[in-house]
C-alpha cells in the first residue's frame, strides 16, 4: 500500500522541501550551483573563512534539487493561474463545494477562490459544517454529494475511495507540475489503492508547545529538550505553588481530540514512527506495551490533578480554543500549552494585542531520546472530487497551485501550504515561519493518526481520552474497550 | 425565467391536485359501480383509503420495516448476521449507558414537566395576569432545540474556583460562597442539568395543555365540594387531578414519547460524552460517523419498540376522550 511508503520517503521529501526554502533565501543561484571542486581551488580574496565551512556541506546536500526548484516559474498573477487551470476558458457555471470551515477560516476560503471566480466566472458555492464527516456520509449515501469536499480525515477519504465515489485526480491533473511543486508524501497521502484521490491544500503542524516568552523570561524557565526535563520543570513548578499546564478537550461531538494528539506526539517520538504506523493501521493492539506506555506516560501529566489548570473539571469543559488564554493573564493561570499550529489564529483572536514571537511562542514536542529527534506530526486539509465537470476539475487544479496556496500562506492563522514554491517569507509572522521551518527540518515526519484511523475507531479514541482523564486508574479497561472496537473498526464497508 | 416556471408548477399543483382527487374519486364510484351491490360497501371505504394507505406504506411502513431488516445485516449491509447488532447493544457498556441515561429522561422529564405544569395550571389558575404568565412560560417552546442548548451551554459554563466565573449558574454559585460545578462534567450532576433543559423547554407544552384540562372542569362540581366543606388541597386531589387523569396521561406520554426522542439538547451540550450519551445520540454517532449501518438500523428499531406501547396508550386515551363527548 502506497500509504506505507509515506514514511519511508518523508526524509527524501524533507530534503526537496529543503532546498524550497533554501532557493529564495540564497539570493544569487549562481552561489548554490557552484560545483563544490571550484571552493578548495579558487584563491581564497574574498571571503577566505565562508569558503570551505558553507560551500562543501551546502552544495552537497542542495545541489540536485536546487536545480529542481530553479526550474518552476516565478508566480503568476492567482487570477492568470485561475484562468491557466480553467484551460484558459471563461467556464461559467458553478461548482459545489463542502469543507469543515466557518469564520475567519471560510474567511481564508473564499478570500482563496476569489480570483478563480472572477477569472473564470464560475461560482463557488461554499457549505460550512463542523459535522463535515456526517454531512459527506449522508450525502454520498443518498446519491448526492457536493462536486468537491474538503477532508480533514484521510481515514474517510480510503472508506470513500474504497466504496468507488472518488474521481481520480491525476486524469486531469498535471502530475508533473505537482511532482515538482509537493514532496511525493504529500501527494502519497491523497492516494489510496493506487488512485491519486484528493489533493492536500492546507498543513499545520502539530505537538507545539506554547507559552509566554515574557513569563518565562521573568521566572528564568529553560527550554526543556527532553520529556523528563519538561516534567522535572513542571515538577519544579508545582512546588512553587505553581500550575503548570492548561490543557482542553471540549469540542463538540470531537471532545478529546486535542488528547489524542498528546498521545500521538508520544508514541511517535517514544516508541518511534514504525510503530505509529502499525499503531494508526490497526496492527498493533492497544493494549500492547509500547501504546500502554504512551497512555502512562501522558498520565505524568493528566493524571496528576496539580499538574492542570482548574483540575479535570476545566480540562473536560473547556473549548480547545480558549484553552491557552490563562497563559497571558496576571499572574499566569498555566505555563505550557500543547496544540497545532493553528493554535496561533485563536490566540491571536482571543487576545488581539499580543505580538506573535514575542509575546507568545512555541517550542517543538521534546524528544525521548537523541535518536527521535526532530520528528513531526502534521495535520491537513484535503480535497476530494465526487462529481467530474469542468468547474471542478479547474477549481482543484487552482487550490493546489502556488498562487492560490500563497494567497493563504499571507493570510495566516498558523496554517502551512505544502507547496514548495510557496516561499517561506510570504509568512505573515515569524510563527509560522518557525513551523513551516520546522516542517522543513524534520528527519521523520507523520500525519495524525486519529484522522487516519476509521472513523468508528477515531471516535472510540476520543471517548477513550476524557475517560482516561476522568479516571486515570481505568486504564486497563478503556484499553481493552479500544481493542475491541480494533476488531470490528478495520473492516470498512 | 425562473419564476415564470415556478408559477407554472405552481399552477399545476395548485390546479392538478385536486383535479386527481376528483379524478380518483370519479373512478373509483365508476369501478365500484360495476361491482355486485353486496360487495358495494365493503369495497369502497378501501378504495377511498387506498392513496392514503399508499403514501403511509411508502413513507412510515416501508422506512419501519426496511430499518429493521437492515438491522439484521453487518456493516456492510451485505452479510447477514442474525440477532448479532442486539446482543452488541446490550452487552456493550457504552450503549447500556445510553439506556440508562433514556431511561432517566424518560423519568425526570415526564414527572418535572407534568408536575410543574400541574402546579403552574392551578396557580396561575387564580391570578389575573394568567395569561401573560402562561405566555412567559410556553416562550421557550418557540426556541428551537439547538438554540436553547447553546443558551443553556453558556448558562452552565465553567470557570475554575479563583477565576472570573463566566456561566450565570457558577457566578451565582460563587456570590453564595460556593464552589463552582462543572455542569456538564461531573457525572453526578451532568444529566440533571441536560434534563432540566428538556424541563424548561417543555413545562410550557404541559402547562398549556393541562391548563385546558382545568378549565373544563365544571365550575360548579368545585363550588359543590366548597359548600361540602372541602379545602382547596382535598379540591385538588380528590376532584381536580382524577378529572383531569385524562388529560395528565397525554401529556405525561407525550413527555415520555419526547424523552425518547431526545437527541439535540444532548449533541449539541456534550456529544453524548461523559457518560451522557442517549439512544438517539447513539443512533446517529453509529449510523453517519461509524457507518454502522446495522447496529444503528439496531438502535432504532428498539426505539421504536419501546415507544410502541407509549403511543397505543396515547391513541386509547385519545379514543375514550372522544367517546365522552
Amino acid at each position: 500500500m502506497n500509504r506505507k511508503l509515506w514514511l519511508s520517503l518523508s526524509v527524501v521529501a524533507i530534503g526537496t522541501m529543503v532546498l524550497a526554502a533554501c532557493a529564495p533565501a540564497a539570493s544569487a543561484p549562481t552561489a548554490t550551483a557552484v560545483p563544490p571542486t571550484e571552493a578548495p581551488t579558487t584563491p581564497p580574496t574574498a571571503a577566505p573563512t565562508e569558503a570551505p565551512t558553507t560551500a562543501p556541506t551546502e552544495a552537497a546536500t542542495a545541489a540536485p534539487t536546487a536545480a529542481a526548484t530553479a526550474t518552476l516559474p516565478p508566480l503568476r498573477t492567482a487570477q492568470q493561474a485561475a484562468l491557466d487551470a480553467a484551460g484558459g476558458k471563461q467556464l461559467g457555471g458553478s461548482v459545489s463545494f463542502v469543507g469543515p470551515w466557518g469564520g475567519s477560516e471560510q474567511d481564508a476560503f473564499m478570500a482563496m477562490v476569489k480570483p478563480f471566480e472572477d477569472a473564470t466566472g464560475v461560482t463557488v458555492n461554499y457549505t460550512g459544517s463542523r459535522d463535515v464527516n456526517a454531512l459527506l456520509v449522508t450525502r454520498v449515501t443518498a446519491g448526492n454529494p457536493p462536486d468537491l469536499a474538503d477532508f480533514s480525515t484521510p481515514g474517510l477519504i480510503a472508506q470513500f475511495q474504497q466504496q468507488g465515489k472518488l474521481v481520480d485526480l491525476s486524469k486531469f491533473m498535471d502530475m508533473n507540475t505537482l511532482k515538482s511543486e509537493y514532496a511525493q508524501t504529500w501527494l502519497d497521502l491523497g492516494t489510496f489503492n493506487g488512485q491519486f484521490s484528493a489533493m492536500i491544500i492546507k498543513v499545520a503542524t502539530k505537538g507545539l508547545i506554547w507559552y509566554d516568552p515574557n513569563v518565562w523570561q521573568a521566572n528564568n524557565l529553560q527550554i526543556p529538550q527532553t520529556w523528563d526535563q519538561m516534567i522535572s520543570l513542571s515538577n519544579q513548578l508545582i512546588s512553587q505553588g505553581k500550575t503548570p499546564w492548561c490543557v482542553a478537550m471540549e469540542s463538540g461531538s470531537a471532545s478529546g481530540w486535542p488528547g489524542t494528539d498528546w498521545l500521538e506526539d508520544i508514541v511517535l517520538r517514544q516508541a518511534g514512527a514504525d510503530v505509529y504506523n502499525q499503531w494508526w493501521q490497526g496492527k498493533i493492539a492497544w493494549t500492547s506495551p509500547q501504546i500502554t506506555q504512551a497512555w502512562q506516560t501522558w498520565g505524568q501529566i493528566v493524571g496528576n490533578p496539580k499538574m492542570l489548570y482548574g483540575g479535570v473539571n476545566r480540562t473536560l469543559s473547556t473549548n480547545f480554543a480558549k484553552d491557552a488564554d490563562p497563559l497571558f493573564t496576571n499572574p499566569p493561570g498555566c505555563y505550557m500549552e500543547h496544540q497545532a499550529s493553528f493554535m496561533a489564529g485563536f490566540i491571536q483572536t482571543d487576545n488581539p494585542s499580543l505580538k506573535a514571537g514575542t509575546d507568545y511562542n512555541f517550542f517543538p514536542f521534546p524528544a525521548f531520546s537523541s535518536s527521535t529527534a526532530s520528528s513531526v506530526e502534521m495535520a491537513g486539509d484535503l480535497v476530494g472530487m465526487f462529481n467530474d465537470t469542468p468547474q471542478a476539475e479547474a477549481l482543484v487544479k487552482y487550490l493546489a497551485t502556488p498562487e492560490a496556496q500563497d494567497i493563504w500562506a499571507k493570510i495566516g492563522g498558523g496554517y502551512l501550504s505544502a507547496n514548495k514554491a510557496v516561499p517561506v517569507s510570504d509568512y505573515p509572522d515569524v510563527l509560522s515561519q518557525k513551523s513551516a521551518q520546522m516542517l522543513i527540518n524534520a528527519q521523520v515526519a507523520v500525519f495524525d493518526a486519529s484522522d487516519q484511523m476509521p472513523t468508528a475507531m477515531t471516535n472510540a479514541f476520543y471517548q477513550a481520552v476524557l475517560n482516561y482523564i476522568q479516571n486515570p486508574g481505568n486504564l486497563t479497561s478503556i484499553l481493552q474497550n479500544l481493542d475491541s472496537v480494533q476488531k470490528t473498526a478495520y473492516t470498512t464497508p | 425565467m425562473l419564476l415564470g416556471s415556478r408559477l407554472l408548477t405552481g399552477a399545476a399543483v395548485v390546479v392538478g391536485v385536486p383535479a386527481l382527487i376528483v379524478g380518483y374519486i370519479a373512478l373509483v364510484e365508476w369501478l365500484v359501480a360495476r361491482l355486485p351491490f353486496v360487495w358495494q360497501p365493503k369495497v369502497r371505504p378501501w378504495l377511498w383509503l387506498l392513496p392514503a394507505l399508499v403514501i403511509l406504506g411508502f413513507f412510515l411502513l416501508y422506512p419501519a420495516v426496511d430499518t429493521f431488516y437492515l438491522s439484521l445485516f453487518d456493516t456492510t449491509g451485505k452479510q447477514y448476521v442474525g440477532l448479532q447488532n442486539y446482543t452488541y447493544f446490550f452487552t456493550t457498556q457504552g450503549t447500556l449507558i445510553a439506556l440508562r441515561n433514556t431511561a432517566y429522561w424518560l423519568i425526570f422529564l415526564s414527572i418535572f414537566t407534568v408536575a410543574l405544569g400541574l402546579i403552574f395550571a392551578v396557580l396561575f389558575d387564580r391570578v389575573k395576569y394568567e395569561a401573560a404568565a402562561k405566555g412567559i412560560l410556553f416562550l421557550p417552546m418557540a426556541i428551537s432545540f439547538t438554540a436553547a442548548s447553546i443558551i443553556w451551554k453558556l448558562q452552565y459554563d465553567y470557570q475554575p474556583p479563583g477565576a472570573a466565573q463566566t456561566g450565570t449558574l457558577n457566578q451565582i454559585i460563587t456570590l453564595l460562597g460556593g464552589q463552582p460545578v462543572a455542569w456538564m462534567v461531573d457525572p453526578r450532576v451532568n444529566n440533571l442539568a441536560l434534563n432540566w433543559v428538556g424541563i424548561w423547554m417543555w413545562t410550557g407544552f404541559a402547562l398549556v395543555i393541562l391548563s385546558a384540562g382545568l378549565k373544563s372542569i365544571p365550575g360548579d362540581i368545585i363550588e359543590a365540594a366548597r359548600v361540602d366543606g372541602a379545602n382547596e388541597w382535598q379540591i385538588l386531589r380528590s376532584i381536580m387531578i382524577p378529572m383531569m387523569s385524562t388529560t395528565i396521561i397525554v401529556v405525561g406520554t407525550t413527555m415520555v414519547i419526547n424523552a425518547l426522542k431526545i437527541f439535540d439538547i444532548i449533541y449539541v451540550m456534550t456529544g453524548g460524552f461523559y457518560n451522557t450519551d442517549v439512544l438517539a445520540v447513539h443512533m446517529y454517532i453509529e449510523m453517519f460517523d461509524n457507518l454502522q449501518f446495522g447496529r444503528a438500523s439496531a438502535v432504532a428499531t428498539l426505539l421504536l419498540i419501546t415507544i410502541i406501547p407509549f403511543m397505543l396508550i396515547n391513541i386509547r386515551r385519545f379514543r375514550e376522550q372522544e367517546a365522552m363527548r
